[in-house]
């Protein structure tokens, strides 16, 4: 199972989307103030369900789901969940819905199999649990189809999806529908994941969504205008959006040395190199290809802004990407005030010595490779490179 | 004959855009066969000298093209993946980055019943070094030789290129596979087509964290490896649940970490190189068993 690095749906939202493709889900209601939740609980009729409603898995456990038997309850339940902190995420609003009558929990869920390189649809009688620990654990206990993308989950594959996880022969036809209407909604939103657990059977026998998760592809959020304006981004993301926005892709990590690159396995080759060499990466950026100058000053500002950084690493193999291109970038950094931590260049590939003579006298050392600029850079970030500002030495 | 694509293999441009222009041009330069270009209403024009086509079935018609090469944008770019596959071309190269995943899915259910082999997409290309060159990559860095070399990364199948072309490693055929999570050629059906090449002495695998290609590609090679192989794997330092750079580059649910890909290398008796720098000299070693 796999996941990308998805657009986050909150629960709903996506319960939303069920309800529109005919899935039965709790009535529920939206609220941002206690006394929202009171109104939506006195209008569903007690007992309700508050649910926090943020982008990280275990609410429960953290305190953001509570059951409340009355209308004054829920008010009294929503006030001790807005504004608390689960994972970090600041929670601003709540899901009240009416609470089930729960007779058995099962989870079903889509996502992509990348290695099979078609969707893959999961049931188990083994619902509320993560999935992952389910299939760790005891995998048996998950059936699995992988439908064909081009004719959809077809109903015989629903079916059986459905015996194959000992679902009670009186929920087989309500389970079968919910699921492919599940693949349904999976298909049209671009969604990487898309997971209804638990998905309840109720005393009375019928089967409605407990909970819903959808994450989309960003990649597809030029064709998803609804789930484009859905997206939130939290402040952890705030400056890997700045820099998606740049063109380029950032990830905070929690290290002391910057580092700078072009390409993915470049850049993760660089981190490792660092690794091997004693130090710690303070972050992964990726210039990606044919950086102009402007997008590699603005990366070399962002990775400086982090004040944990201690030194530099910039490790650029030339391809459609120009050295020139990246020391005018660095230069202009420079230039404007001395870098407050050193900083280690190497430059190789497609106008690497054009790049260099760029950056001759400039406060930098330059190392011919991968390993070398590694090593340097985490000696400069451990002694502080106190004193250092070396002119261009080859 | 090497894998994939050789000096006869004639190959046509799909999106001449800015990018498509000029990789067509250092193509040309390198000695592929360029047979022309492919865009809607640009029939019967030229550019820099290259006859265009409104569509690659014209395109094959008049030129007998076998392959492709794509530089069309994201939203249209599976769209031409398909009409590439539908005029029934050897091998496609798919170099755009940022297809929708629910569009490669389609793709790869096409594929399933298609001869065609596609590399990508988001990917540098393959390169039969002094042959042909379909991608995006510099050429200087590669020389020809017994190595074959495949790749989820680009800027890194660079450098370990260059590292052995300097150390005197020749490459018989280089395919960048590209780092997205649903792709054309996965590792292991890259490393088939090296493991089936008589001009292929030696495999490197490149791998990245993410997904269990490298694993498979090591159970492939334990049962069915004809020659040693090198690995390298990127990301051992990359936190769980970050996306790296590459879409297909992230370890969830504790799968597809680098221990695991080093350890299914290990155990195929596969050498695994620390860092990029190793690879000649494992390489060397490997070619003298």
């Amino acid at each position: 199972m796999f996941r990308l690095a998805p657009v986050k749906v909150h629960e709903y939202q996506a319960k939303l989307l069920l309800a529109r493709a005919g899935i039965p889900i709790p009535p529920g209601h939206l609220a941002l103030a206690p006394e929202e939740a009171e109104a939506a609980a006195r209008e569903i009729g007690a007992p309700v369900v508050v649910k926090a409603q943020v982008h990280v898995g275990g609410r429960g456990k953290a305190g953001g789901i509570k059951v409340a038997t009355s209308p004054q309850e829920a008010r009294e339940h929503a006030r001790a969940i807005l504004g608390i902190d689960i994972k970090g995420l600041r929670v601003e609003k709540v899901y009240v819905e009416k609470a089930a009558a729960v007779r058995s929990e099962l989870y079903l869920g889509v996502t992509i199999d990348r290695d099979r390189r078609r969707p893959v649809v999961m049931l188990s009688t083994v619902g509320g649990m993560d999935i992952e620990e389910v299939a760790a654990t005891s995998p048996n206990k998950i059936a699995r189809g992988w439908p064909n993308l081009l004719l959809g989950l077809l109903p015989f594959e629903a079916r059986r999806l459905c015996f194959d996880a000992g679902v009670p022969s009186e929920q087989v036809a309500a389970v079968a529908s919910i699921a492919e209407r599940l693949y349904g909604v999976f298909a049209a939103t671009d969604a990487t994941l898309l997971e209804v657990n638990p998905l309840f059977i109720q005393e009375d026998g019928s089967v409605i969504a407990g909970d819903a998760k959808l994450d989309v592809d960003d990649s597809a959020l030029f064709r998803q205008p609804e789930l484009a304006a859905w997206r939130e981004i939290t402040a952890d993301e705030a400056l890997e959006e700045r820099a998606r926005k740049l063109g380029f892709s950032y990830v905070q990590l929690d290290g002391d040395v910057g580092i700078i690159g072009n390409g993915a396995g470049l850049v993760m080759g660089t981190l490792d190199a660092v690794k091997n060499a004693g130090g710690r990466p303070a972050n992964f950026l990726d210039v990606g290809g044919g950086a102009k100058q402007d997008v590699v000053k603005a990366a070399l500002e962002i990775v400086l802004s982090n004040r944990r950084v201690r030194s530099v690493l910039i490790n650029i193999f030339g391809g459609i990407t120009r050295g020139d291109e990246v020391a005018k970038g660095i230069l202009a950094v420079t230039r404007e005030h001395a870098p407050r931590v050193p900083l280690v260049i190497r430059l190789s590939g497609t106008e690497a010595e054009a790049g260099r003579r760029i950056l001759e006298g400039a406060p930098l050392t330059s190392k011919a490779t991968m390993d070398e600029a590694a090593a340097e850079a985490v000696r400069l970030a451990t002694t502080g490179g106190r004193g250092e500002a070396p002119a261009m030495s080859r | 004959m090497s894998v994939l694509l050789d000096r006869d293999t004639r190959v046509i441009v799909q999106g001449m855009g800015r990018e498509g222009r000029f990789h067509a041009g250092r193509m040309r330069e390198y000695g592929t066969r360029v047979a022309g270009g492919v865009g809607p209403g640009t029939g019967g024009t030229t550019r820099d000298g290259f006859p265009m086509f409104d569509t690659v079935a014209h395109a094959v018609e008049a030129t007998g093209a076998n392959a492709s090469l794509i530089f069309v944008p994201a939203p249209g770019a599976a769209d031409a993946i398909l009409e590439a596959v539908d005029a029934d071309l050897d091998l496609v190269v798919c170099i755009t980055e940022g297809i929708p995943v629910h569009d490669m899915l389609k793709v790869a259910a096409v594929l399933e019943t298609a001869s065609t082999v596609l590399i990508g997409p988001n990917c540098p290309g393959a390169i039969t070094p002094g042959q042909c060159k379909i991608g995006i990559m510099p050429a200087e860095n590669f020389s020809p030789g017994p190595v074959g070399f495949v790749s989820r990364s680009g800027t890194l199948t660079y450098e370990i290129a260059d590292l052995l072309t300097r150390a005197g490693l020749g490459q018989s055929t280089c395919i960048g596979i590209g780092g997205d999570p649903v792709i054309g050629l996965p590792t292991p059906d890259a490393v088939r087509h090296l493991n089936e090449d008589p001009q292929t002495a030696v495999i490197v695998i490149v791998g990245e964290i993410g997904g269990s290609a490298e694993e498979r590609a090591a159970e492939y090679l334990r049962a069915f490896g004809k020659k040693p192989a090198v690995a390298f794997v990127a990301g051992r330092s990359a936190p769980p649940g970050k996306r790296m750079g590459h879409a297909g580059a992230i370890v969830s649910g504790g799968q597809g970490t680098a221990e695991s890909k080093v350890r299914a290398f290990e155990e195929a008796g596969i050498t695994v190189a620390n860092a990029p720098s190793e690879i000649p000299h494992l390489v060397r070693q490997a070619l003298r068993r």
